[in-house]
């Protein structure tokens, strides 16, 4: 094998952050190569930079041995450099074929030859093994599909190099499994994929080989038989990093919620929850696991107070809640950490202590007298919380949107934990965070279990809910299809996740 | 590309304002229009400043013009701040004009001040009436707001005009109703201006509601609807209420503004007098970045094309339409701030 791409002492600072510090890096032709690093490590600047959307300060960037020059976009493609990023650079209103050739397009006179166009796509879609309907809407499609267009367009501009830049973040886990296997079809092409994660379980199931940064740093390149889950881990965050956490005291007696044969109504685009029982002792985390949209939002939606039970009640600490509102709720010491950070836990465009206070702001002794908010509490309070949870930010009056998705995940927990809790729901609360953040995050969980604080833990990862839970329920298509200890082996819970009870049969 | 770094980094540091650079470009591609045109841009332009500022009496005009679409700004600005596209100011406005008219010339035997305050607050309270009727609908029905606020202007334009042309038209041959009474005039402040305390009254407002938005839970949970609905909701905020809330004090402030061009400047309602101030609202409240100390400042910009383009044409015979072409190019160019970084920095990397 050659070296297809290969970076020599590459440099590129930014004010006040030297975002690359002298990487070298060396990509096989033929191969997936795992670009692995914290949040801020310098993976996004170096891919941009070999992509020319950046300029390096120093260094060298080689293509099949010989030294390029590549400042733009244009030109990397010329040499057959092709990135999908993170967010998708696509027309909602285009159908996908129009947004594949959008830029260079086939045309017929003053017309786009259509014909023509669809006949080459089909046949690259066929080398490619994807599948997709060309003719559909590209708003329509799902998050998954519109992924799929963006390796499309880079296929058809003719990328042999193909950067991915944490294309699983915005995933459901089973699009990521089809991701993957597109991975392998383009690997079996001949095309070199570099893919950029901070999830080791991805990297594991289809890289060759790993390259880790640090701090902008290159620490080092391994081959996948070579490296473990601990060590790349260690690798990436500079300290031995927790796996497995110790499962805490066991949970107490006193109840904490009780669900009691709760049915809510079927809405368009929601999953009716059917006969729901389940109870919540405190010190207890109840894990919530099922493959995404079979009822987990609308569980937390029901036990926050956003939806309404048709039948049966709702009980928390002894008190029937069922017909109170959100702001009741948070008044009794529930809390919830939203599964989608910036469209229900967070407002990206408030700065931090305003974000802190969403909820609280109308209550003494956050305003004093009746309405003016009383600024030297506001500060005070704002400057604890970030103190406590250790929240990474220029300050507290920097806007959410500047800070990292772990800091702004810990922005929802200093809020959402002030006052006095008793429940905690948590959905999906480690989605988009690196490794360290995770690990923060998993652990003040187990803290707040000791404390005998409830929580309910919803969550598509099946290994985090099985590592931190007391007692996992599996949620399929709106219905409990059973109660699993978090010992049980991978197998049941696939069974009950896919619709099938114990005994085979299916419901 | 030829630029040195340092030239850049002071370049991009000048770039706190935008604004700045876009106003200027606004003018320079004025000066070009006048040179194709075969005006004297230095000439025309030197006109147009000195007729905005060059004197107490011009920057009377100036303030004069500025005042209603300050008001109008701020309306704007509050609905947009708890995310509602209210573009009926305009029939706020005009609304809140008629009901002070009506105030000044039909109550009688009042004291001034007290005369005054209840025309403008009648004012307000209609052009209220007419934000809660889109609110009500928007939040119980789903209608939207871009589509019932533009017809309730309509309807106010004509409903004002039905009005002063018959029940309540002075004899004559003009559209308008009686003089309002004595007592019901805003004193003039810069005489022998149009300037009256209405401007004071809207400088006001703009510090409280600067204060409300900012400092007080009602501004902050308005604020957070505006922003993200979806975490209103779910942290307990009750949306449907604070929208109404901010669309009654929108149409509050537009009709105490209308109120005031009445009772400070016209002394009547005149058929047809506003050019449209509840639009030139909209495009102020956005070159004022939807903040009210920027509302002041574009307001005032705005009214010192009105008031220097109508001396410009008085004296170089420049037709007024470049007054408003300039106008519009700040406005298209303001709103544009990534296209005007691009053009001086050259930067590919935006």
């Amino acid at each position: 094998m050659s070296k297809i791409l290969q970076t020599i002492g590459l440099t590129k600072s930014f004010p006040g952050v030297l975002a690359n510090d002298r990487v070298d890096l060396e990509i096989e032709e033929g191969e997936i190569h795992g670009l692995l690093g914290e949040n801020g490590a310098g993976k996004s600047v170096l891919m941009s930079t070999i992509y020319g959307l950046y300029r390096p300060d120093k260094g060298k960037i080689l293509i099949r041995g010989k030294e390029v020059v590549i400042d733009s976009p244009h030109t990397a493609i010329q040499h057959g450099i092709g990135m999908v990023h993170q967010n998708l650079t696509l027309v909602p209103s285009f159908r996908v074929w129009e947004n594949i050739i959008l830029g260079k397009e086939i045309k017929k006179g003053l017309f786009l030859d259509e014909k023509k166009v669809l006949r080459q796509l089909e046949e690259l879609l066929k080398v490619a093994n994807l599948e997709i309907d060309l003719r559909a809407k590209t708003e329509e499609l799902s998050l998954g599909s519109q992924q799929r267009i963006e390796i499309l367009k880079i296929l058809y501009r003719g990328a042999e190099t193909l950067i991915f830049d944490e294309p699983t973040t915005v995933l459901t886990p089973q699009e990521v499994d089809q991701l993957i296997t597109t991975f392998r079809s383009l690997k079996k092409e001949g095309k070199t994929i570099i893919f950029i994660s901070h999830k080791l379980k991805e990297v594991f199931a289809v890289c060759d080989r790993v390259t880790v940064l640090r701090k902008g740093k290159k620490i080092g390149t391994l081959p996948i038989g070579e490296a473990t889950p601990e060590k790349l881990a260690e690798m990436m965050v500079g300290r031995k990093v927790l796996f497995s956490f110790p499962r805490g005291k066991k949970p107490g007696k006193e109840i904490i919620l009780k669900l009691e044969d709760i049915t809510t109504s079927e809405e368009k685009g929601k999953v009716a929850l059917q006969n729901i029982n389940f109870t919540l002792h405190a010190g207890e985390i109840l894990g919530i696991a099922g493959v995404e949209g079979n009822g987990q939002r609308e569980l937390a939606e029901l036990l926050v107070g956003l939806i309404k039970a048709r039948k049966g009640k709702i009980f928390f600490r002894e008190e029937d809640i069922t017909s109170l509102s959100p702001k009741e709720r948070i008044k009794r010491g529930i809390a919830h950490i939203p599964e989608d950070r910036l469209r229900r836990g967070a407002i990206a465009d408030f700065t931090v202590w305003e974000n802190l206070i969403i909820g609280f702001e109308d209550q003494p002794p956050f305003v004093k007298g009746k309405l003016t908010f009383n600024h030297s509490f506001l500060k005070q309070f704002s400057s604890q919380k970030v103190k406590e949870f250790e929240i990474d930010t220029p300050g507290d009056d920097a806007l959410l949107k500047n800070l990292s998705g772990g800091n702004q995940q810990r922005v929802v927990l200093a809020r959402e934990l002030s006052g006095n809790v008793f429940l905690l729901i948590a959905s999906q609360p480690t989605r988009g965070l690196d490794i360290a953040a995770t690990e923060y995050l998993r652990n003040k969980l187990l803290e707040l279990k000791n404390q005998d604080k409830g929580i309910v833990l919803i969550s598509a990862d099946l290994d985090e809910v099985r590592s931190l839970s007391d007692r996992v329920l599996v949620l399929y298509e709106g219905k409990i299809m059973g109660e699993l200890s978090p010992e049980s082996d991978e197998y049941q819970f696939g069974l009950l996740m896919g619709g099938k009870n114990g005994n085979g049969g299916s419901i | 590309m030829a630029m040195g770094v340092p030239f850049k980094k002071s370049l991009s540091r000048f770039f706190v304002f935008p604004e700045i650079i876009a106003i200027l470009l606004a003018f320079l591609i004025g000066a070009l229009i006048l040179v194709f045109s075969g005006y004297s841009p230095l000439v025309a332009f030197s006109a147009l400043f000195r007729g905005a500022f060059g004197s107490r009496n011009a920057w009377g005009q100036t303030l004069t013009q500025a005042t209603p679409i300050l008001f109008t700004a701020l309306a704007f600005l509050l609905t947009f701040r708890a995310g509602i596209f209210n573009i009926g100011v305009e029939g706020q406005f005009l609304m809140g004009a008629m009901a002070s008219a009506l105030a000044g010339v039909y109550f009688s035997g009042l004291p001034a001040p007290l005369h005054i305050a209840l025309s403008l607050l009648l004012g307000g309270a209609m052009g209220a009436l007419w934000g809660l009727i889109p609110a009500l609908l928007k939040v119980y029905l789903g209608a939207h707001e871009v589509i019932t606020t533009m017809m309730m202007s309509y309807i106010a334009s004509y409903f004002t005009s039905y009005l002063v042309n018959y029940p309540f038209k002075a004899p004559g041959w003009v559209a308008q109703t009686e003089n309002v009474a004595k007592t019901a005039l805003l004193p003039k402040i810069l005489p022998p201006t149009q300037l009256s305390l209405s401007f004071i009254i809207a400088l006001f407002l703009s510090l409280l509601l600067s204060f409300f938005l900012f400092h007080t839970y009602f501004g902050f949970q308005i604020r957070a609807v505006g922003l993200n609905p979806g975490i209103a909701e779910n942290r307990g905020i009750a949306i449907k209420n604070r929208q109404i809330l901010a669309f009654i004090l929108s149409g509050f402030i537009a009709g105490i503004g209308g109120g005031g061009e009445i009772l400070g400047v016209h002394g009547r309602f005149v058929d047809g007098f506003s050019p449209g101030y509840g639009w030139d609202g909209i495009a102020v409240s956005l070159v004022g970045k939807l903040h009210p100390g920027g509302c002041i400042l574009a307001s005032i910009l705005f009214g010192m094309l009105r008031a220097g383009g109508m001396t410009m044409t008085r004296v170089t015979k420049v037709p007024l339409d470049l007054s408003l072409i300039i106008q519009a190019l700040v406005i298209i160019l303001v709103s544009a701030p990534y296209f005007i970084k691009a053009i001086i920095l050259r930067r590919k990397d935006f």
